[in-house]
This record gives C-alpha cells, sequence and structure tokens, in this order.
C-alpha cells in the first residue's frame, strides 16, 4: 500500500498534469479549452480575492459536513459492530440506503430544511454518513472478543474501554472512509452550489463564470475545486499513514 | 487465596459444566487445569477472572467475592489479547496506563498503588529484560513470532506485580524448544513464595511440569475436583526420570477415567 506522495513527485505530477493540458488546449483549439498559460497566472490573481472567498466557502461546506459525519456516524458504527443483535436488525436497512446516490434527496433536503448552508451541508454529511457507519461497524466486527476480554482484566472499564481500544480501532476505520468518499462529496458540492448561494465554487464555475462566457475565470475555479479535492485527499491519506504506523511497515 | 464454593455455571442450551462444585487454592500454590476441550477449563479461569459470572455459588479471592476483574490478578490469554496498533512496548504498559486513566481508586486499580510513569517505565524495561523482548520493544505484534507475542502477553501482565497469575494455554502456540523455556521461566518465577499461580493446559508433560496441583476436569458436568498432588515432579529439571514419566501416566489415566 503506497500511497506516499512526497514533494518531489508531487512536483513532477503537477508537471505533466500541466503539460497535458497545454497539449489538449492546443489541440482543441476552442475558448472552452484556454491554455494553463492564461489560467494559471489569472489564478494566482484571483485567488487572494474574490476566488479565494469562493473556495473558502466551498472548504467550509466539505469540512463541516466531514466534522458532522464523523461525529455522528463513528458511534453508530461501533455500536452495531459491537451488537450483533442491533446488527441484525439495521443491515437490511443500511444495505439498502448505502448504495443510494444521496443527491437526488437534494430537493426534499432543499424544502425541509430550507435553503441554507445547513441543508447543503446536511446532504453532503448524508454521503460519507453512511461510508462511515460501514467500514466502522466492519472495523469494529473485527475485534475479536479475546482482545477486549484480555483488555477487561486489565481492569478496564467502558470508559478504558473506549479511550483504548474502541477509539484507536476505529480512527483509521474513519480516516479510510473520509478518504474514499471526499471525491464523492465535492462532487455533489458543486452540484449544490450551483443554485441558491452565492458563495461556493459551483457558484463560480457555473453561475458567474460559466453562464456569461468567461472560460478563462472558468477554468481557475475548476482548478481551485480540484486542488480542493487533491488537498483533502492527500491530508486524510497522511493523517491515516501517520495513525497506521503498524500497516504501513517497511520490512 | 481462592475459594470456589458450591459452584454452578452452565451456557445457555448446553449441559451444565460445574454443579456444586468446591475447591479450594491456597496462597503461594502452583495450579494446572487440564481437561479435554470443551471440559470448562477456560470457563473456570474467566470466572475466577471475574470475566464471567457464576450461575449459583460463589468464587472469593483474598476473601473478596470476585463480581468484576480484580485489579491484582494478572490474565494470560492464548494469542490474540495484544493491540495490534501498538508497539510491544506500548502494549506492555496499557494495563499501567489504565491504572494511571482511574487513579488508585480499588476497582481498577490496586486502592494502595503509586502511580509513578518513571517506575512504570523502569518496570516494563525490566520484564521485558527478563522475558528477553526487550530489543522487540518498537515492533508491533504483527511482526513477531507467536512466542514473542505470547512474551509480550506474559509481560503485559507482571509489571501489574499480580498476586495471582491465571493463564490459558499460554505455551500451547509455542515450538518445543521455546515453550520448554518459557515454562522453565514460570517455575522460576514461582520462586517468589507470595505468587499463586493457575495455568489451563491441555498438555499433560506440561500439566505435571507447571502444576505443584493438578486439577483434572471431566467432560460431563463437574461435581466433585479431581486433585493430583505433585509436589514431587513439577519443575524437574529432567522430564525423562522416572519420577516425571510416573506422574504423567497417573494424570493420563485419571484423565482416561473421567472422559
Amino acid at each position: 500500500m503506497k500511497r506516499r506522495l512526497d514533494p518531489k513527485g508531487a512536483f513532477i505530477g503537477f508537471g505533466m498534469f500541466v503539460m497535458l493540458w497545454q497539449i489538449l488546449s492546443v489541440v482543441i483549439n476552442r475558448p472552452i479549452m484556454p491554455t494553463p498559460v492564461t489560467v494559471l497566472p489569472l489564478f494566482i490573481r484571483e485567488m487572494p480575492g474574490d476566488l479565494g472567498l469562493h473556495f473558502l466557502a466551498s472548504a467550509g461546506r466539505v469540512l463541516s459536513a466531514i466534522a458532522l459525519s464523523v461525529i455522528t456516524a463513528s458511534p453508530i458504527g461501533l455500536i452495531l459492530g459491537q451488537s450483533p443483535k442491533l446488527d441484525r436488525i439495521f443491515a437490511p436497512l443500511i444495505a439498502i440506503i448505502y448504495p443510494i446516490p444521496k443527491i437526488v434527496f437534494l430537493p426534499v433536503i432543499y424544502v425541509l430544511m430550507g435553503i441554507t448552508d445547513i441543508s447543503k451541508i446536511f446532504l453532503i454529511a448524508l454521503i460519507i454518513f453512511f461510508q462511515i457507519v460501514v467500514v466502522v461497524r466492519d472495523e469494529a466486527k473485527n475485534l475479536r472478543p479475546e482482545l477486549i476480554l484480555s483488555v477487561q482484566s486489565l481492569c478496564a472499564g467502558r470508559r478504558a474501554l473506549f479511550r483504548y481500544v474502541y477509539l484507536p480501532a476505529s480512527l483509521p476505520a474513519v480516516l479510510t472512509a473520509v478518504r474514499v468518499s471526499v471525491g464523492t462529496a465535492i462532487a455533489v458540492l458543486f452540484i449544490a452550489e450551483q443554485s441558491l448561494t452565492s458563495y461556493g465554487l459551483g457558484y463560480y464555475i457555473v453561475v458567474e463564470t460559466y453562464q456569461v462566457l468567461r472560460y478563462p475565470e472558468m477554468f481557475t475555479g475548476i482548478l481551485a475545486m480540484g486542488m480542493l479535492g487533491v488537498a483533502l485527499y492527500f491530508l486524510v491519506s497522511g493523517l491515516e499513514m501517520r495513525i497506521n504506523r503498524h500497516l504501513y511497515l517497511e520490512e | 487465596m481462592v475459594e470456589v464454593e458450591n459452584l454452578s455455571f452452565e451456557y445457555k442450551g448446553y449441559p451444565p459444566l460445574f454443579e456444586g462444585f468446591t475447591l479450594s487454592i491456597a496462597q503461594g500454590e502452583a495450579w494446572t487445569i487440564i481437561g479435554p476441550s470443551g471440559c470448562g477449563k477456560t470457563t473456570l479461569l474467566y470466572l475466577m477472572a471475574g470475566l464471567k459470572r457464576p450461575g449459583s455459588g460463589s468464587i472469593k479471592i483474598a476473601g473478596i467475592p470476585v463480581l468484576r476483574p480484580r485489579p491484582k490478578t494478572g490474565l494470560v490469554l492464548q494469542d490474540h489479547g495484544l493491540l495490534p496498533w501498538a508497539t510491544v512496548r506500548e502494549n506492555t504498559l496499557l494495563g499501567l496506563k489504565i491504572r494511571e486513566f482511574y487513579g488508585p481508586d480499588g476497582r481498577h486499580a490496586p486502592a494502595d498503588v503509586k502511580i509513578d510513569k518513571q517506575d512504570s517505565e523502569n518496570r516494563v524495561d525490566y520484564w521485558l529484560n527478563w522475558l528477553g523482548i526487550k530489543e522487540l520493544e518498537n515492533q508491533f505484534p504483527s511482526q513477531l513470532s507467536r512466542g514473542q507475542r505470547q512474551r509480550t502477553a506474559i509481560a503485559r501482565t507482571l509489571v501489574l506485580k499480580p498476586d495471582l497469575l491465571l493463564m490459558d494455554e499460554p505455551f500451547s502456540a509455542l515450538d518445543a524448544p521455546i515453550r520448554i523455556e518459557l515454562q522453565n521461566a514460570m517455575t522460576a518465577f514461582h520462586q517468589k513464595p507470595e505468587m499463586t499461580s493457575i495455568v489451563v493446559t491441555h498438555d499433560i508433560e506440561e500439566a505435571v511440569f507447571l502444576g505443584q496441583k493438578i486439577l483434572a476436569l471431566s467432560k460431563m458436568c463437574d461435581k466433585d475436583p479431581h486433585i493430583i498432588e505433585n509436589h514431587e515432579a513439577a519443575g524437574s529439571t529432567d522430564r525423562t526420570a522416572q519420577a516425571f514419566q510416573k506422574q504423567c501416566e497417573r494424570l493420563q489415566k485419571l484423565l482416561g477415567k473421567l472422559s
């Protein structure tokens, strides 16, 4: 399992990405595909201004959604994983809801929760929520009864068990779930931000630039959204590596 | 030290394992419990450890009924008791960390225990050295052999200075040379008279080597304890000696009768 991206690798990867982009834009040669030579300077100029605000609005929504889902889903996953009885009751329900693309609930959530940031955050949290529940539940199921018993024999009560067993056991699972679902979360954010807000990269890309044919500006938005995804992915990955030392042992 | 009085126990839907079972283990004694699988030997150990409750009757340790795990009882389970995400050293420290977490409340840690970080670290060093796994302290359980994992589990228990040590087939997963080495280590350890130990095993030779007294359990419901006095053969340096072999035969015969 090697996912590490060192600074050199990141630099090379970015260089190749820009080159590919340059080639594509030359080949396509239409206004919808501006070259990085136009977009990159514009991006650097815009980022401290308006574009930066759109970026922050989007990042804020994703991060709040991650926080909300982690806080609610991890305990539920743990309880289901450690209680076969409850798991048997809820497993079919979760199996049905899990694969539903949650974005289809967008209109319902808007009507029920109002057109606020909260409804957007809720929708994204819903996606990550089920990922976390499922992964943490399966991880908690794997905790051997002998492990729990032997820690109990060291006189660990419920609180110490949580602190020394359940928390460290579920943290990697939570991070895996977040890493896996962060892409979907940003995709849904993009859609949710296209209407009924005035800040956010989705709004910037579709309403402020695309619909008025400002293609180079539109690309700065696309770049920002891409960066948000990449940054979150590697942030979570990095945390995973640090916490899961025992899974990334070098022989 | 351990008083089992009129113990009855059964798992739901199965015939009872114990009925009116009474047993007394004095302080400082080394016991082994042997019997076929499913005879309830591990269950008896869990009952003494406070991880299971008797159906009726009682188990008292040092005069106090066991209702939950007792701070001064050490339990070593077969193979899987280590935290996979923690190093050997962190695993060995776990019990001390839990004591620190609760403080000396008499329930999760002995009421008279003083929690001193430096002292804890020293104790971990001492036992890791004693068990020969000091140089592995930064390894994770997945990097260790089963024998090394088992030593880690033993170290984790011994740093807590237990006065009663319960072990469930602690050496069954090990190769013969390491098994004998660890068994020798355990008898050496027993030179300290205040320690009472109870080892569950299915291996006749191990039972004779480690137990000054041997409790044999039957596959049926146990009512009266079958005990073999074994003070001479226990800890014998020569396992091929006649006296040792004789005890093994005696135990074998008894087990044959019980099953």
